[in-house]
């Protein structure tokens, strides 16, 4: 295992909350980048939500902020004019299953040649901890004050069903996790950059903030809750036949 | 060499040799052709074509490839304008000079009338979306100047980097005329497009309190205008119209004037600008105007209302208003003519 003992250089100071997922997986996702050789050569294009933080604490590549749910297609034009260059997006839960869903299926089904990362931290992060569709049951949030009725979407199955080449579920939760998830990233990073393939990485992320949880026990949350409706790990057909 | 040319399809083939790199849509009456014609076209030159799966994803995926620099198209109709409204802004907002082409139908809800009209007149020149913006708007009257402004629409759309639309109607579209095609033309690669590293980040959002937003639309009030006069000479009438609407009026105008009437006919070609400064060249003789227009509720008036409110000359001159929903013949225009003459139809107040 690498050790890595340097913070990516793309990376500057964030604007996330303390114990916020967001951080971690974008240094994962920046070192592979790096260890890729596209740190310098990318376009980042990022939903609306919290991953809009990212984009003052970039300093490399193209980055753009999409309208809500819209990164995927408005990424596809730029790989339609761009296809050598690594084009991915970073979207939230909300952005992805709620008013991108269409745009979320549509992606896969259609094999854009991207790389989506859904960040699920189970809520409206930005606008402060509404119910989203991967809001567990029995969650209390700013409008399901009651907890939330009915299941949370579970994004996994939906990819196997549309047979892309490769989806995982990964999480920030623990350390093990974390090496996991890298591995998830670069999986999919790899697809793009070596056979042009769409693959999509979904990432449960805390949200201590609108949890209303310290850091520690929003990654417990997830460990012990979160992973019980939506299970971790990944599904690679790129390699078969 | 002139050609015979459907409407849509001319305009597809203006695009193209225009160096449209890019063209995404989705079918929707009365624009499909250009959609058609692109799936076959594009191709065939090595550029990309994307159905889309609705307009949002249209208008989204050409936000995208246009920010690489390159012209990139998409065209729709009514409701799928509507649609892609949050992305016309943003487009706006990122100062992306992106075409679209509006084929516009008639009426609201689900449209009903695919023969036309510029019904759609107010949202596009106003901006259909959240915050203020414009895109410019070109209105052509015939197949040919359809085909002459795609041709130029994204010379013009780069220069201020702003969004361009051609405002075309059913009719248009569906119906054929000789056309002049224009040759191929060079479409590099713009300076400020994506290159994958921090050079080019100016797609910053363009704020309406921006000094840099006062600038462009400045710019693009003083230099962009674009109208045709048509036997304004010696006019004490002049009818203001655009679109067919307008070459009906030029029938109507050409029997009055051999009835002996001093008419004339004012058509702007771009919506937005709105052409203030063909209003400012008509000759001393103007007594009246008459705005004539397709749609329910009299768009184009608003216009024409406060341009003359701006221009002394005009400012105590009666306007009168004519508009129906679907187009009309130049019978009903000189009639109503007749009527603003002998004092029977009220000015507009
Ligand atoms: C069309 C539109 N509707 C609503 C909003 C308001 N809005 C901003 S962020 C956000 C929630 C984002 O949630 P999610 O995608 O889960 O991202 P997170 O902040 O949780 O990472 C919403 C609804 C918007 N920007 N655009
Ligand atoms: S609100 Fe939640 S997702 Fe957003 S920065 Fe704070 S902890 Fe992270
Ligand atoms: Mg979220």
């Amino acid at each position: 295992m690498a050790k890595y003992t340097k913070y990516p250089e793309l990376l500057s100071p964030n604007g996330w909350c303390p114990g916020c997922g967001y951080g971690i997986i974008a240094r994962l996702i920046y070192e592979v980048m790096e260890e890729k050789g596209v740190s310098q050569n990318h376009i980042y294009v990022g939903g609306v939500g919290c991953n809009a933080n990212l984009y003052g604490a970039l300093e490399g590549g193209n980055k753009v902020e999409c309208h809500h749910g819209r990164a995927p297609v408005c990424a596809n034009g730029i790989k339609a004019l761009m296809p050598d260059t690594f084009v991915f997006t970073i979207q939230g839960d909300g952005d992805c299953y709620a008013i991108g869903m269409g745009e979320t299926i549509i992606a896969a089904h259609n094999r854009f040649p991207i790389t989506v990362f859904a960040v699920n931290n189970a809520n409206y992060g930005m606008t402060g901890g509404q119910t989203a569709p991967t809001t567990l049951t029995g969650q209390v949030t700013t409008t399901s004050p009651k907890g939330k009725e009915g299941k949370p979407f579970d994004i996994i199955p939906q990819m196997r069903a549309l047979g892309v080449d490769y989806c995982a579920r990964g999480t920030t939760a623990s350390l093990a996790e974390i090496r996991k998830l890298k591995k998830y990233i670069t999986k999919a990073i790899d697809l793009q950059l070596q056979e042009r393939k769409y693959a999509f990485v979904e990432i449960l992320s805390p949200c201590p903030t609108n949890w209303h949880k310290s850091p520690l026990e929003a990654n417990e949350y997830i460990m012990n809750n979160v992973i019980k409706y939506l299970p971790l790990g990944e599904y690679d057909t790129s390699k078969e036949e | 060499m002139k050609e015979l040319w459907k409407g849509n399809e001319a305009i597809a083939e203006a695009a193209v040799r225009a160096g449209c790199k890019l063209y995404v849509g989705y079918p929707i009456t009365p624009q499909t052709e250009i959609v058609e014609y692109m799936s076959a076209r594009m191709p065939e030159l090595g550029r990309k074509f994307i159905q889309s799966e609705s307009e949002i994803i249209s208008i989204n995926t050409v936000i995208g490839g246009a920010m690489t620099g390159y012209r990139c198209m998409t065209s729709s109709s009514g409701v799928g304008i509507s649609l892609m409204q949050e992305g016309l802004t943003d487009a706006f907002a990122k100062s992306i000079p992106l075409l679209l082409v509006n084929v516009n139908r008639c009426s609201c809800g689900m449209g009903g009338d695919f023969g036309g009209s510029t019904d759609d007149y107010l949202r596009d020149t106003r901006g259909g979306g959240n915050g203020d913006y414009h895109f410019i708007v070109m209105v052509p009257s015939t197949i040919q100047e359809a085909v002459d402004l795609t041709y130029c629409a994204w010379d013009i759309a780069e220069k201020y980097r702003n969004p361009i639309e051609i405002m075309t109607e059913g009719r248009l579209g569906q119906m054929m005329e000789c056309v002049e095609m224009p040759e191929f033309k060079e479409s590099p690669k713009q300076e400020w497009g994506f290159d994958g590293t921090t050079k080019f980040m100016d797609f910053g959002p363009m704020r309406d309190h921006d000094a840099k937003y006062k600038a462009r639309m400045d710019a693009i009030r003083e230099h962009e205008q674009r109208w045709e006069e048509y036997r304004t000479e010696d006019a004490e009438t002049v009818i203001v119209a655009l679109g067919m609407c307008s070459r009906v009026c030029k029938g109507a105008v050409n029997i009055l004037r051999e009835q002996g009437e001093q008419v004339g006919l004012l058509r702007p070609i771009t919506a937005w600008p709105f052409p203030v400064k063909g209003f400012e060249a008509l000759p001393e003789t103007v007594k009246r105007i008459i705005v004539m227009e397709v749609d329910n509720d009299g768009q184009v008036i608003e216009d024409v209302l406060i341009t003359t409110k701006k221009l002394t000359r005009f400012q105590n001159m009666p306007i009168y208003n004519l508009y129906k929903p679907h187009l009309y013949p130049a019978d009903e225009m000189i009639d109503y003519y007749r009527k603003v003459i002998s004092e029977e139809e009220k000015e507009v107040s």
